[in-house]
């Protein structure tokens, strides 16, 4: 079992929780995820670690309530234990030879944009940021941004906090400006994270993304998490758990992504409202 | 003295009815009453040269449990099974005995051999069902042995380096021990309550069992050595599912076999109201001839599928799977599509709404007919396809389940650990022992996707090696 030792709601859909884990701790690296089960009955669900202190033994999550096994495991607090916490897995985000790095966030995301812009920052990286959200009160992160950032840009797509529109604006702009960067790392929704590569595209800059499709062992073992490259005229497959989850987004088949990604919305959305109505009955009681 | 049954059969193996046991996941074989085990044992003749013994991975003493059982001393029976075999009641159910013990069996050659692995199953389920005496805790010899995975290899070499006395420690990666035993095959086949007395009985001779530890990533070898570890087997299974690389393997509804009983028997996905999704129903097409492209097959059935095709590209003769488990999916209406490969999986797409959540669905797959050509180097005939015989099967599922390349994990972050061109642990065959001092591998880890046995037998030659290793520290 693995104690929650700090929890807190960064936003009405995102909380952050610090978790026990020493062998993780020692060896997390950012860009690495861990997988979860909740309780002795739970599924399996991959998180990519927001933050560790090996000193402390801990490692941080973000995760933003979009399901049954969000849902519950918001409901632990403080003194709870998570059933099953295992890690580090994946390739870390590559940083080295890095000089100028633009990190691109989107939503919950950023959670998992911050430890890479961090560890850019204390090598010595000048980092540009662009975090986007939905609106004002989905806004995550922004101070922890701002400081590991030479200049950071918020956007919201409504306009109800800083600039309003996509994180695609200012890096177009920049990008059109003559602005270079050694690579563009960027983590959000895939659709997100697809127009940013798209942007990117006719500036020749590296454009690394996050991948973070649906998994069960994490291992290496199930190949759920497969996806497809697109290197040199030849469609790859490559598992995400083993191979990434960071993937030159110049070769990621983004569409079929989304389609996998989308493949159990039904049940999800049903065990989703299972879940939500047994806390709702369990208040009542 | 009882007179010897000379009967050319064995004693049938009482099952469930295939229409009943289509729909449920309770074990398909009942396994034998006592009246059957000794009727059946009272057919063994006794051969002096003992060719069954040397049939068997393991070398369990054959003929003497079988004496046992003619005289109903069946926890006797079960202590000359255990001399060798550390899981007994897994074997006497998923060991392909038709090509090892029972294949040299003189009886079977008039008529059929005796049901060794019948006999074998009824001694373990005796032991489990009657046995309460806890397994003997040896006497600690102060030397501590690092197993990595929990699977048949991992546990065997764990039960016997246990049972010399040393301090053992299991790491797993996921979060219940048992490896393929649990999460590959099906409750059907083998309850989970057998891997997990199995489990218990290791815990309760000392040794430990760390779940959630992914060696090559929350641990290395290196430090599992610096903890203090003397030994390490490496015992990791098989690893990344093989695609054919075909067109379409990435739609929805199509699954590597690893995933789908994954899904259905570690994270049981097939009870009424799972938390890890599944999909059930429809047609479903398992692609590939061995155990596991079966117990895919009937897991599909289980789950509610209507129609379930097994796709193979040789002919029956070269079928890799357990003889019984081709003849129980058959009586469960399976339908074997014999010489056809796929060329394509087809998916459904909406011309007029791009966002219809029905677009990439699987909605059919295109096969063409094979015929076996001239032998390969392993002397197995080569199918070849044959020309414009492509067809078209309407499925909404597609397993495939055609192999597994080793895991990359500890190959990747452990030093001087020799793999050959498949990715293999390189291993000498005698010892298990591997191109790093102190660190012995063996199972689908060394072989690549092989059987239960082997495995087991792996970990039994790599405990005997580390032991006389340590020995002589």
């Amino acid at each position: 079992m693995y104690p929650i030792v700090d929890k807190k709601s960064l936003n009405p859909t995102v909380t952050y929780m610090e978790i026990q884990a020493p062998f993780i701790a020692r060896k997390a690296e950012p860009g690495q995820f861990i997988i979860l089960r909740v309780d002795a009955e739970g599924e399996r669900i991959p998180l990519t670690i927001a933050g560790y202190d090996r000193e402390k033994g801990t490692v941080q999550i973000i995760f933003q309530i979009v399901g049954a096994t969000t849902e519950k495991l918001n409901h632990l607090e403080v003194g709870d234990s998570i059933q099953d916490f295992v890690g580090p897995l994946g390739l870390p985000t590559e940083t080295e030879g890095l000089k100028k790095v633009c990190v691109v966030g989107g939503g919950v995301g950023c959670a998992i944009a911050l430890p890479v812009a961090r560890k850019l920052h204390d090598l010595g990286v000048e980092v540009t940021s662009i975090i986007g959200f939905r609106n004002k009160d989905l806004l995550i992160l922004e101070d922890e941004f701002r400081a590991c950032s030479k200049e950071l840009i918020v956007m919201t797509d409504d306009g109800s906090y800083a600039r309003q529109g996509n994180v695609t604006v200012p890096l177009k702009e920049k990008l059109e400006a003559g602005e270079r960067f050694d690579e563009i790392i960027t983590i959000g929704p895939l659709i997100m994270m697809k127009f940013v590569v798209a942007a990117a595209k006719p500036y020749d800059v590296p454009c690394t993304v996050s991948m973070n499709p649906i998994m069960i062992d994490g291992t290496g073992m199930c190949g759920g998490c497969r996806l497809t490259l697109h290197q040199d005229g030849k469609a790859v497959t490559k598992f995400a758990c083993v191979d990434g989850p960071d993937f030159n987004g110049y070769e990621v088949d983004f569409d079929e992504a989304m389609s996998r990604g989308a493949m159990y919305r039904d049940f999800e959305r049903h065990a989703y409202e299972e879940a939500c109505n047994l806390f709702k009955q369990e208040v009542k009681a | 003295m009882l007179k010897p049954n000379m009967s050319l059969k064995k004693n049938p193996m009482p099952s469930q009815d295939p229409k009943v046991r289509a729909h449920n996941f309770e074990e398909v074989a009942c396994g034998y009453t006592e009246e059957m085990a000794i009727d059946e044992a009272l057919r063994c003749l006794h051969c002096k040269h003992m060719p069954c013994v040397e049939g068997c991975p393991v070398n369990i003493h054959i003929p003497e449990f079988i004496q046992k059982i003619k005289e109903q001393d069946y926890e006797a029976a079960y202590q000359i099974i255990a001399e060798t075999s550390s899981l007994p009641a897994v074997c006497g159910r998923v060991c392909p005995q038709e090509t090892q013990c029972e294949s040299r069996c003189v009886r079977g050659i008039k008529g059929e051999p005796v049901g060794i692995g019948r006999l074998e199953r009824f001694v373990a389920d005796w032991h489990n069902a009657h046995s309460e005496a806890a397994p003997a805790v040896p006497e600690p010899n102060g030397h501590k042995v690092a197993i990595i995975g929990s699977g048949p290899s991992g546990l065997t070499c764990a039960g016997d380096l246990a049972k010399k006395g040393y301090k053992v420690t299991v790491f797993e990666a996921l979060h219940l021990a048992g490896g393929v035993l649990v999460y590959g095959i099906p409750e059907f086949r083998l309850p989970k309550a057998i891997v997990q007395k199995e489990v218990d009985n290791l815990k309760a001779m000392g040794v430990d069992v760390e779940t959630n530890m992914v060696i090559g990533k929350t641990l290395t070898i290196d430090e599992i050595f610096e903890m203090g570890y003397e030994a390490v087997f490496i015992g990791s299974g098989a690893g990344l599912p093989n695609f054919m690389n075909i067109p379409g393997e990435s739609l929805k509804g199509v699954y590597s076999a690893n995933e789908y009983l994954t899904r259905s028997n570690l994270m049981k996905a097939f009870r009424e109201n799972p938390v890890t999704p599944i999909m059930k129903g429809g047609k479903v097409a398992v692609v590939g001839g061995g155990n596991v492209a079966m117990d895919a097959a009937r897991t599909a059935l289980r789950l509610g599928a209507d129609q379930v095709y097994i796709v193979y590209r040789r002919s029956m003769e070269e079928l890799p799977a357990r003889r019984e488990e081709v003849e129980h999916a058959m009586e469960e209406g399976i339908e074997f599509n014999l010489l056809t490969n796929p060329t394509e999986i087809l998916g459904y797409t909406n011309p007029e709404n791009p966002r219809d959540p029905k677009n990439g669905s699987v909605i059919g797959m295109k096969c063409i007919r094979m015929e076996l050509g001239e032998p390969d180097e392993r002397g197995r005939r080569r199918p070849v396809p044959i020309p414009d015989s492509e067809f078209t099967l309407a499925v909404d599922t597609v397993v495939m389940a055609i192999g597994t390349s080793p895991n990359p994990l500890i190959k990747s972050t452990t030093k001087g650990l020799e793999v050959n061109r498949r990715g293999g642990i390189v291993v000498e065959e005698n010892t298990g022992a591997t191109s790093r001092e102190g660190v012995y591998a063996g199972g689908d880890a060394v072989t690549g996707a092989a059987t239960v046995i082997s495995a087991m037998g792996a970990g039994k030659v790599a405990a005997a090696a580390i032991d006389e290793y340590l020995a002589g520290k």
